[in-house]
């Protein structure tokens, strides 16, 4: 008990002394969330609103697939990147295998189905009316869409959010693509992970924090939106 | 000159028809009741007008440009034009932002949306409301927000889907009210979906009947009223007693029509043997104990089978042999003791029956 306090602790005077290692691994794993994040939607929200739109033969199949894959296991999407990326893999040729791009690739991936499904779910919460509104009140294509995401914009954030929760939290992908390597793809999960498996209990305990710290802002930040 | 026109327009959903060759022609600054029963095509007929869908075949024109197909010429067009839809929906927004979006579509920012947005505001009575969110409003406000907000893009077209539907009756009265105003200061065209007949009679110049997805009768609402074109009309106008018989005797435009043994006459230039329906209106029938009417034509006898109370009106259906409904005051109900089984006379003019040639 006496270690696990002692521990804590020397949590707190890491993170107060905005100590070099924690800052560099939070960061690493803020930038490597945040692109993967922003990329997957870059894809997954137009392709949602698609989806969405369009009526086609099997459309009722492949959301009922793409919310299959909301509960993929990290360590899956992580094997199919890792054999992608290998040197025996079609794209082993470009050398990403445990690199930060390599990480990036699979947290986008993984938080894929989720911005995906959510944002279909989201739009389907529009009343199917309010498009006919806006064309009939001079929206071209193009504001007719705003209208609807914006309409659908508490859902979709809250996708964004549960999608960065994944991604910043994962450990399978972050390991087995990115090879947890200190001071290039060691992000906070893997050197919890790594940390505690040494007895570093601190460390661990300032990086659980951060992260904790993190889903707070967000959750703060979002709660904050709905209500003005 | 026309401002919209509809040349052969037909519309399908899958395999069934919805509207079937519809031509009309709607002048600038005219309003234009589109009457029918729910189902007859009319909320269709809106929304290819307000080219919100692309119509299965025929043309439709508005100030003379083919907008049935091209989508650039559609999109320029639908921007002179703004739909209230049966079922408004607002946008989760303030009362002001619902009323500004359509504006800001059009490119108009800061003061000079302020000074277009806040007097309609005025106009319809929501001022008060103008920071609020849209979500929050009663049915009546809501469908007020959702008019402000297409007079307030000036439109050339103002298309009306059912604007009082839905609503209890103190609030369809105010919209009525705000729709007249609408209508008398404003140089637009108007174009208004209604199923309640007197509705589109009290604020239209013109009426078009739609039945089964079919333009049956466009007229002068009076026209229609007394001069339904087909029985279907003459049911959706309120002409309650349809009669059935053949016409057996014509002179001079008087004709004399046999009813299954009961001979009425009316006005017609039908020829002898022609099988009609003649339709009188239940207001014109005149209830008296004693067959007293001289200038009536039409004078039969027979009993009372029912008496319904509609507000200061009573309904009262005689059996003369036909059923023959009218309508007559509650306060001469009660002078004549109109009861069930008591017998009466029920007479009407010649000029009062409607005669319409029996079809197929």
């Amino acid at each position: 008990m006496n270690e696990i306090w002692q521990g804590l602790i020397k949590a707190v005077e890491l993170i107060v002394s905005f100590d070099q290692e924690v800052m560099e691994i939070a960061g690493r794993s803020l930038v490597i969330a945040v692109t993967s994040l922003g990329l997957a939607a870059l894809v997954c929200l137009p392709l949602g609103g698609l989806i969405h739109a369009r009526q086609f033969r099997g459309k009722k199949t492949l959301v009922t697939l793409i919310q299959t894959l909301y509960s993929i296991p990290t360590v899956v999407i992580g094997l199919f990147v890792f054999l992608l990326l290998s040197r025996a893999g079609p794209l082993g040729g470009l050398n990403l295998l445990f690199t930060p791009t390599a990480m990036v690739i699979g947290q986008a991936l993984l938080v894929a189905p989720i911005l995906l499904g959510l944002t279909i779910s989201a739009l389907s919460g529009v009343d199917g009316l309010l498009p006919d509104t806006a064309r009939s009140l001079g929206a071209n294509g193009f504001q007719t869409s705003l209208v609807v995401l914006k309409e659908a914009r508490f859902a979709v954030m809250a996708a964004v959010v549960l999608a960065f929760g994944r991604a910043i939290s994962e450990v399978g992908v972050a390991i087995m693509v990115g090879g947890n390597i200190l001071g290039y793809t060691r992000v906070m999960p893997t050197a919890i992970s790594l940390e505690t498996g040494k007895g570093d209990l601190a460390l661990s305990m300032a990086l659980g924090m951060i992260l904790l710290f993190i889903a707070l802002i967000i959750n703060f930040g979002l709660n904050r939106i709905q209500q003005g | 000159m026309t401002l919209i026109e509809t040349v052969g327009l037909c519309q399908k959903y899958g395999e069934h028809d919805i509207l079937r060759d519809v031509n009309l022609k709607v002048e600038p600054g005219e309003t234009l009741a589109l009457i029918g029963p729910t189902g007859a095509g009319k909320t269709t007929l809106l929304r290819l007008l307000n080219l919100l869908d692309i119509p299965a075949s025929g043309r439709l024109y508005f100030d003379n440009a083919d907008v049935s197909r091209a989508s650039k010429a559609r999109q320029e067009a639908r921007r002179r034009m703004a739909f209230v839809l049966q079922k408004p929906v607002v946008f989760n927004s303030s009362v002001y932002d619902n009323v500004a979006c359509g504006l800001k579509w059009r490119g108009v920012m800061g003061a000079d949306l302020r000074t277009k947005v806040d007097p309609v505001l005025e106009t319809v009575g929501l001022s008060v409301c103008r920071d609020r969110n849209a979500r929050t409003l009663s049915g009546g406000e809501t469908q007020r927000v959702a008019i402000a907000r297409a007079i307030v893009l000036e439109p050339e077209l103002l298309l009306l889907d059912e604007p009082t539907a839905n609503l209890d009756p103190v609030s369809a009265s105010k919209i009525e009210e705000l729709i007249a105003g609408i209508i008398r200061q404003r140089q637009s065209t108007v174009i208004m979906a209604t199923h309640d007949r007197s509705h589109g009679e009290r604020l239209a110049d013109r009426m078009a009947v739609l039945m089964n997805g079919e333009l049956t009768q466009v007229g002068k609402s009076k026209d229609i009223f007394a001069s339904p074109g087909s029985r279907d009309i003459a049911e959706f106008v309120g002409a309650e007693n349809i009669i059935g018989g053949v016409i057996i005797a014509s002179d001079d435009g008087l004709a004399t029509i046999d009813a299954g043994g009961r001979l009425i006459e009316a006005i017609s230039d039908y020829p002898d043997g022609e099988e009609v329906y003649a339709c009188v209106r239940p207001e014109n029938i005149i209830l008296s104990i004693s067959a007293s009417h001289d200038s009536e034509r039409n004078s039969f006898s027979g009993e009372i089978a029912s008496v319904a109370s509609m507000g200061p009106l009573c309904r009262i259906e005689v059996d003369c042999g036909f059923p023959l409904v009218a309508l007559v005051t509650k306060r001469s109900a009660g002078e004549l003791v109109l009861e069930k089984g008591k017998t009466v006379h029920a007479a009407f003019k010649a000029t009062s029956v409607h005669v319409i040639r029996r079809q197929g």
